[in-house]
C-alpha cells in the first residue's frame, strides 16, 4: 500500500514536471515573436511544479505514516473490552496488541481468544479506512499544489531562483543530518543513561567494583547490591587496549620506519596495498581468527609453561586487537614522517650520520607529535572495537591485570546486556546505554586530541 | 685545534663499525616488524582458505524411499509417519537390519535432520507419489560429513568422538553401496540458515546484505553529496558551517557500536521501526558511512579546478548550476570511488547490527527491506558461535565470501580511480 | 700522480689537490645531468661553482658527499677522489666520508632541536667528546667560529628553528663544523638570505679557508668573485672551464663563459 502511494507520488510529481515545462514552452515560443522572453528555462518551470506536487505530498504520507500505528493502537486498546484490559502492566498490554497485530497479519502462532480475533477485525478495518483515507488525502494535496504551483507561472516568474532555493534548503537540510545524528547519539545514551542514574547512582556505577548486571532481575534489588559497578569493566577495557597498543605501536612504528627509510621502492609497492587490505578486514573476522587461532594458540602455550591460562584470554584478545590496527599506526606514522620535510634528513646524512641514527635522533623526535596524535587514535579504536572482544574476551568482569586470564569490556557488557529482546524499564538494558556514554564520552576526547594534534603538526610544516 | 678531527683510523673506525651494527638492528627490526603484519595477513588467509577448503563440497546419501500408502493420511498427505518412511529408506541400503529402537534412531540420524519434511514436502507436491519410491540425494548429517571428508580421525578414542564403530561399520557400508557421495557445495549459496550444518547457507544473509546496502546508498549517496556540495561550494564560513565540519570529522571515528545504540535507542525505540529489518540496519550503516561520502566528496570537489567554475559563471550560470552542470560531473568519478569504498566498509560493519537484531535465526531470505533478514557479517557471527564442527568451515567459506565482495568493491574502485586519474 | 689526466685545466700541484674528479657522470633515472667532468680542487681554498639554473653544479658538489645516494634513481660514474681515494670504492664507508666532507645546505635547515643539540649532534654521533663538557667546549668553538656565539650564548636551549635566517645558516655552518672535517661544501648557502645576513656569511667563509678546503656553488658572480680563489664554470652539464677566480672574471678562455660572466643569455650569442 504505502508502495503504491509512493509510486503515485512519483508519477504525479513527473507529471506536473512535464505540465509545468509544456507551459512554460508555450510562453517561451510566444517570446520569440518579440514579447519578452521567460526569465528561466521551461525546466525550471517544471521542476517548481513537480516540487510543488512532490514534496508537500510527501512530508505528509510520511508524517501519515509515522502517526497511524500509535493512533490505531491507542484506539484499539481502549475499545478492548475492560475485562481483557483490567490489572495489565504496560509491558503486557503491548504483548497483547502484538498478538492482535499478528493475528490481523494471519501469523496465528497459537489459538486466540474470541476478543482477541475481533480485535483484529477491527484492526484490519481501521487500518483499511486508515490506508485510504491517507490516500484520498494525499492526492488531494497534489492537487491542491499543482493547482497553487500553475497558477504562478508566468514569463516573468522567476522559477528557477525557487527552484534553487529549493535546492539550497534540501542541502542544507542534509548538512544538519549529520549534526542531527551526533545529537541524536547524545541525546539517546544521555536520556537513557540520566534513567539509568535514577535506579543506580552515578558514583556507584562510576567507582564501584563489582559488575554483575545479570542478576538484576527487579529493579528493588539492584541498587542495594551494588552490581553496577562499572570498574572491572573499565579496567578489562584498559588491560585489552594496553595489550594492544603494547604490540600494535612498536610493530606499527617499526613497519612505517622500514617503509620509509629502508624499504627498496618494489617492497614499498607490495606492502603498502597488503597494509591496506589488513586494515580492510572486517572485524568480526578478526575476531573468529582469534577464537579460532590465537586463543587456542595461547593457552597451549601458556598450559605447556604451567600458567593458569584461560579460553578467553585478555591477551588474545588484545593481540588480534593489536594485528587490527597495526596498519592504522603504520599508515599514520608513515603520513607523519612524510610530512618532515627532506632537508632535516639531508642535513642529517651530510653529518655522516647513519640512517638508523638520522631515524631515532632527528626525524621521529620531529614527527612524534603527528605519530603521538596518531597513536591516541588508534587506543580510540582499540576502546571501541567491539567484534574481537564480544568473541574472544570474557563475560564475567573479574578486577585483575593478568593478560592470562579472561576479562570483559565496555563493548562486550553493551552487546551482551542488548542482544535478544530489550525492555527500556530494566536497569541492566539501561546499563549499556550508561557504558555507550562513557565510551562515547572517552573516544570523543581521545579524537578530538588526536585529530587537534596531527592538525597542529601538519601545520608546523606546511 | 682547528685541524680536522681525526675521522679515520683505529677508535674512530671501531665506533663506526658499532653504529653500522646499531644500523642494520633497526632495519632489521623494521624488516622484522613488517614481515609480522604482512605474515599475519598471510596467516590469516591461510587459515582461512585451508579452513574453508571441507565446506566446498557436501557428503551426500542418494537414497530410494518406499512411500508406502499405509503410512500417509488419504485425506491431507501433509500427515504420516515420514520418519518411518526416512527410516526405512536408509535402512534399506544396510546390510544388517535394526532391531533395537536406538538402533533405528542412530539410522534416521545418519541423513540431516529435515530430511522427513523434504519427502514430506515432495508427497505434498506431488500426491501421486503415495505408492510409489522417491529417490533423493540428501545430506548427511555433520557427524557422517566430518567422516566423509576424513576430518575425524577413525583411531581417536571411540568416547572421544562423536560415531560409535558401529555407526562408522555403517556408512562404510554406505560407501561400499556407493550411495554416497560428495558433489561440490552450491547449497552454501543457494540455501539460508539452518540448525544443521549440512544444510546451513548464506542465501538469506546476501540477500539480506543486499538489501541494507541498497538502503545505505540511496540514503547516504544522494545526502552525502547534497551536504558536500553545500559546505563546499554554498556554505559561509562561521561558526555554525565550523561546527558541522567538526562534528563530521568526529563522527567518522565513532566506534561503531554506538551507531547501534543509536539506531537501538531512536529508529527502533522512538520511530518503531521493526526490529532484524534491512531498513532499519541500512538506515544504521547509512549514518555511519555518511561522514564518510561527505569527507570524499568535498575531497573530490575541491580537485576540480578554479578556472573551470570560472568559466561557468563566465557564461552566465547561477551558482548552481555551475555545480550542477560542470562542478558535480568532474567530480563524479572520485565521489563514487569514495562511495564504494565507504559502502565496502559498511559491508563488513557487524557490531551496530548486533544491537538492532540482525542477528536472528532467519531460515528464509527477506522478500524485501521490511522483514526481518540477517546480513553477511552477523551471519558469520552466528556461525562462529555455533557449537557443531560443520560449522567451522562454513564460518571460514562464509568469510571468504565476504572478503570477496568486499575485494570485488574495492576493485571496481581502483578502476574507477585508475579511469580517473587517466583522464585527467 | 693525476696530473696526465688534466687537460684543459690551469695545472696546481698535484699534492694541493684535495679533491680530483676524472670522468664523472651522473644520471637521474634515464637522464644525463653531467658529462664527464674532470676538475681538481686544491686544499685550503675555496672553490667556486658558478654556471646558469640546471647547469649540473649542485649536482656536481652533491656527488662529491655521496649526497646523491639519498635519491632513488641517481647513479654516478667516473672517480672521485679525496686524497687520492676514491669516495665510490664499494668498500668505502659512506658514513666516514660525510663526516670527513661536511655539507652546508641552500636553505637553512636546523634540526627541531636546541641550539646546543644542533651543535652537538655531529660530536654525538661521531663520539668525538668524552665527557658534557668537552662537548660544550666543542659547541662554544664552533659556534664562535661560525660568528654565533655572541648572538645565542644567553639561548642555548632556545629551538634552532627560532633564530633569523641568517642565524640559522650560521648555525649550520656551526653544526657542519663541529665534526671538524676536512671539506666543506656549501650549496648556495646565502641564496635565501638578505645582503647583511650574505656579508657576514662571506666573511666567515673567508676565515674558514686557513683550516678547510671549501667548494662552494654559488648564483651570484660578485659572490664568487668575492669568497673564491678558484672558479669553475658549468654549463648544460658539462665543466666549460676553470681557474684562478681573477683570470676566468677577467680574461676566461671560453666563448660561453664569457656570455655568462657579461650577463649575454646563450640565446643571444652567435651559433658556434
Amino acid at each position: 500500500m504505502t508502495g503504491y502511494l509512493f509510486l503515485t507520488i512519483i508519477a504525479f510529481s513527473l507529471a506536473a514536471f512535464l505540465t509545468g515545462r509544456a507551459a512554460a514552452r508555450r510562453f517561451a515560443a510566444e517570446g520569440r515573436s518579440g514579447r519578452p522572453a521567460a526569465h528561466s528555462v521551461p525546466a525550471y518551470h517544471g521542476a517548481f511544479v513537480a516540487i510543488w506536487v512532490g514534496i508537500p505530498a510527501l512530508i505528509l504520507a510520511l508524517l501519515w505514516r509515522a502517526a497511524e500505528g500509535p493512533v490505531i493502537d491507542r484506539l484499539l486498546a481502549r475499545a478492548l473490552p475492560p475485562e481483557m484490559t483490567a490489572g495489565l502492566s504496560p509491558a503486557a498490554l503491548d504483548l497483547l496488541l502484538t498478538e492482535i497485530h499478528h493475528v490481523a497479519e494471519g501469523r496465528i502462532l497459537a489459538p486466540a481468544s474470541p476478543g482477541v480475533i475481533e480485535a483484529a477485525a477491527r484492526l484490519a478495518a481501521w487500518s483499511r479506512i486508515g490506508d485510504v483515507a491517507m490516500f484520498v488525502v494525499v492526492l488531494a494535496l497534489m492537487l491542491l499544489g499543482a493547482w497553487f504551483a500553475c497558477a504562478r507561472l508566468t514569463p516573468r516568474f522567476r522559477a528557477r531562483t525557487r527552484v534553487e532555493g529549493a535546492l539550497s534548503g534540501l542541502m542544507i537540510l542534509c548538512s544538519g543530518l549529520a549534526l542531527a545524528t551526533t545529537l541524536g547519539i547524545i541525546v539517546s545514551l544521555v536520556h537513557e543513561a540520566v534513567a539509568f542514574f535514577r535506579l543506580v547512582p552515578p558514583g556507584e556505577f562510576l567507582f564501584g567494583l563489582v559488575w554483575e548486571p545479570q542478576i538484576a532481575t527487579r529493579p528493588g534489588q539492584i541498587a542495594a547490591e551494588g552490581a553496577f559497578g562499572a570498574v572491572p569493566v573499565f579496567l578489562g577495557t584498559l588491560l585489552i587496549s594496553a595489550i594492544a597498543m603494547a604490540f600494535a605501536v612498536p610493530v606499527g612504528l617499526l613497519s612505517a620506519v622500514y617503509l620509509h627509510e629502508y624499504a627498496s621502492p618494489r617492497f614499498r609497492r607490495v606492502a603498502k596495498p597488503m597494509l591496506e587490505i589488513l586494515a580492510g578486514v572486517p572485524t568480526v573476522v578478526y575476531g573468529f581468527f582469534a577464537i579460532l587461532v590465537v586463543a587456542p594458540a595461547i593457552r597451549t602455550t601458556g598450559t605447556m609453561m604451567g600458567l593458569a591460562t584461560s579460553p578467553n584470554s585478555a591477551l588474545a584478545a588484545g593481540l588480534v586487537i593489536g594485528g587490527m590496527i597495526i596498519p592504522f599506526i603504520s599508515s599514520l606514522a608513515d603520513d607523519a614522517l612524510r610530512a618532515v620535510p627532506r632537508d632535516l634528513r639531508d642535513g642529517s646524512l651530510a653529518m655522516g650520520a647513519t640512517p638508523a641514527e638520522t631515524m631515532t635522533r632527528v626525524l621521529l623526535p620531529a614527527a612524534l607529535p603527528g605519530i603521538a596524535g596518531g597513536i591516541l587514535l588508534a587506543l580510540s579504536r582499540a576502546i571501541g572495537e567491539t567484534m574481537i572482544v564480544v568473541m574472544a574476551a570474557g563475560l564475567i568482569a573479574t578486577m585483575t591485570l593478568n593478560p592470562l586470564d579472561s576479562v570483559t569490556t565496555v563493548t562486550v557488557q553493551i552487546v551482551t546486556t542488548l542482544v535478544g529482546d530489550t525492555a527500556f524499564d530494566n536497569p541492566k538494558t539501561l546499563a549499556a546505554f550508561a557504558l555507550g556514554l562513557v565510551l562515547f564520552l572517552v573516544t570523543l576526547a581521545l579524537n578530538t586530541i588526536g585529530v587537534a594534534i596531527v592538525r597542529r603538526y601538519r601545520e608546523t610544516y606546511e | 685545534m682547528n685541524a680536522p678531527a681525526p675521522h679515520r683510523g683505529g677508535a674512530a673506525e671501531a665506533r663506526r663499525r658499532r653504529r653500522h651494527r646499531a644500523d642494520r638492528l633497526l632495519r632489521l627490526l623494521g624488516l622484522g616488524a613488517i614481515s609480522l603484519a604482512l605474515g599475519l595477513l598471510g596467516v590469516l588467509i591461510a587459515t582461512l582458505v585451508i579452513g574453508a577448503t571441507p565446506a566446498l563440497t557436501q557428503t551426500k546419501l542418494r537414497v530410494t524411499f518406499a512411500i508406502s500408502p499405509e503410512l500417509i493420511d488419504p485425506a491431507d498427505p501433509g500427515i504420516g509417519a515420514y520418519r518411518l518412511i526416512l527410516r526405512r529408506g536408509v535402512a534399506a541400503l544396510l546390510p544388517e537390519q535394526p532391531t533395537t529402537m536406538a538402533e533405528w534412531r542412530e539410522i534416521g540420524g545418519i541423513v540431516t535432520g529435515n530430511t522427513q519434511f523434504a519427502i514430506r514436502d515432495a508427497v505434498m507436491a506431488d500426491p501421486s507419489l503415495i505408492g510409489r519410491n522417491l529417490t533423493l540425494t540428501v545430506p548427511v548429517s555433520d557427524a557422517y560429513d566430518q567422516l566423509g571428508k576424513g576430518l575425524t580421525s577413525r583411531d581417536t578414542p571411540p568416547e572421544r568422538r562423536k560415531l560409535s564403530d558401529r555407526e562408522i561399520a555403517r556408512f562404510d557400508a554406505l560407501t561400499a553401496r556407493g550411495a554416497v557421495s560428495r558433489p561440490f557445495n552450491w547449497e552454501l549459496i543457494t540455501r539460508s540458515n539452518s540448525r544443521f550444518p549440512e544444510t546451513a547457507g548464506l542465501a538469506g544473509a546476501i540477500v539480506g546484505s543486499f538489501y541494507m546496502l541498497l538502503v545505505c546508498f540511496v540514503v547516504s549517496f544522494p545526502a552525502g553529496i547534497a551536504a558536500a556540495v553545500w559546505l563546499e561550494e554554498f556554505a559561509p564560513r562561521n561558526r555554525l558551517t565550523d561546527a558541522v565540519e567538526v562534528n563530521i570529522n568526529n563522527l567518522a571515528a565513532v566506534p561503531s557500536i554506538v551507531f547501534g545504540l543509536l539506531g537501538l535507542s531512536v529508529l527502533i525505540g522512538v520511530f518503531g521501526l521493526p526490529r532484524s529489518t534491512p531498513l532499519v540496519g541500512g538506515l544504521v550503516l547509512s549514518l555511519m558511512t555518511l561522514p564518510t561520502i561527505i569527507i570524499v566528496t568535498r575531497a573530490a570537489l575541491r580537485a576540480v579546478p578554479r578556472s573551470i567554475r570560472e568559466a561557468a559563471h563566465g557564461v552566465g550560470a547561477s551558482r548552481h548550476q555551475v555545480v550542477l552542470h560542470h562542478v558535480l560531473p568532474l567530480a563524479m568519478p572520485g565521489i563514487l570511488t569514495g562511495t564504494i569504498i565507504g559502502l565496502a566498509h559498511a559491508l563488513g560493519e557487524t557490531a551496530p547490527l548486533l544491537l538492532i537484531g540482525m542477528n536472528a535465526f532467519i531460515t528464509d531470505p527477506p522478500g524485501g527491506i521490511l522483514e526481518a533478514s540477517t546480513a553477511l557479517p552477523t551471519q558469520i557471527f552466528i556461525w562462529a558461535g555455533s557449537a557443531e564442527h560443520g560449522f567451522v568451515s562454513r564460518t571460514c567459506a562464509a568469510i571468504l565470501v565476504l572478503l570477496g565482495f568486499l575485494l570485488a568493491m574495492n576493485a571496481v574502485a581502483i578502476y574507477l580511480r585508475q579511469r580517473l586519474e587517466r583522464k585527467t | 700522480m693525476n696530473q696526465s689526466f688534466q687537460t684543459h685545466v690551469a695545472p696546481i700541484g698535484a699534492a694541493a689537490a684535495k679533491i680530483s674528479t676524472r670522468g664523472v657522470d651522473v644520471f637521474y633515472g634515464p637522464k644525463q645531468a653531467l658529462f664527464g667532468v674532470d676538475l681538481d680542487i686544491p686544499r685550503n681554498q675555496v672553490t667556486a661553482l658558478i654556471g646558469p639554473s640546471g647547469c649540473g653544479k649542485s649536482t656536481f658538489l652533491r656527488a662529491i658527499n655521496r649526497m646523491n645516494d639519498t635519491i632513488a634513481g641517481a647513479r654516478v660514474e667516473g672517480e672521485i677522489l679525496l686524497d687520492g681515494e676514491n669516495v665510490y670504492d664499494p668498500v668505502l664507508d659512506v658514513v666516514e666520508l660525510r663526516a670527513r666532507v661536511g655539507m652546508v645546505f641552500q636553505k637553512p635547515n636546523p634540526f627541531p632541536k636546541s641550539i646546543f643539540e644542533n651543535v652537538a649532534y655531529g660530536p654525538r654521533i661521531h663520539g668525538m667528546a668524552r665527557s658534557r663538557a668537552e662537548l660544550a667546549e666543542i659547541v662554544v668553538r664552533s659556534l664562535r667560529r661560525a660568528g654565533l656565539f655572541e648572538e645565542v650564548k644567553d639561548r642555548l636551549d632556545a629551538p634552532g628553528t627560532s633564530l633569523s635566517g641568517g642565524q640559522q645558516q650560521r648555525l649550520c655552518i656551526a653544526r657542519a663544523i663541529a665534526t671538524r672535517p676536512e671539506v666543506l661544501l656549501m650549496d648556495e648557502p646565502a641564496s635565501a638570505l638578505d645582503p647583511i645576513a650574505t656579508a657576514v656569511i662571506e666573511e666567515l667563509i673567508d676565515e674558514l679557508r686557513a683550516n678547510y678546503t671549501i667548494v662552494i656553488v654559488t648564483h651570484s658572480m660578485q659572490q664568487a668573485a668575492r669568497v673564491s680563489q678558484r672558479t669553475a664554470f658549468f654549463h648544460l652539464g658539462r665543466l666549460i672551464e676553470d681557474g684562478p677566480t681573477a683570470e676566468i672574471f677577467s680574461t676566461p678562455r671560453r666563448r660561453q663563459t664569457e656570455d655568462y660572466i657579461t650577463g649575454r643569455s646563450a640565446a643571444q650569442r652567435p651559433g658556434p
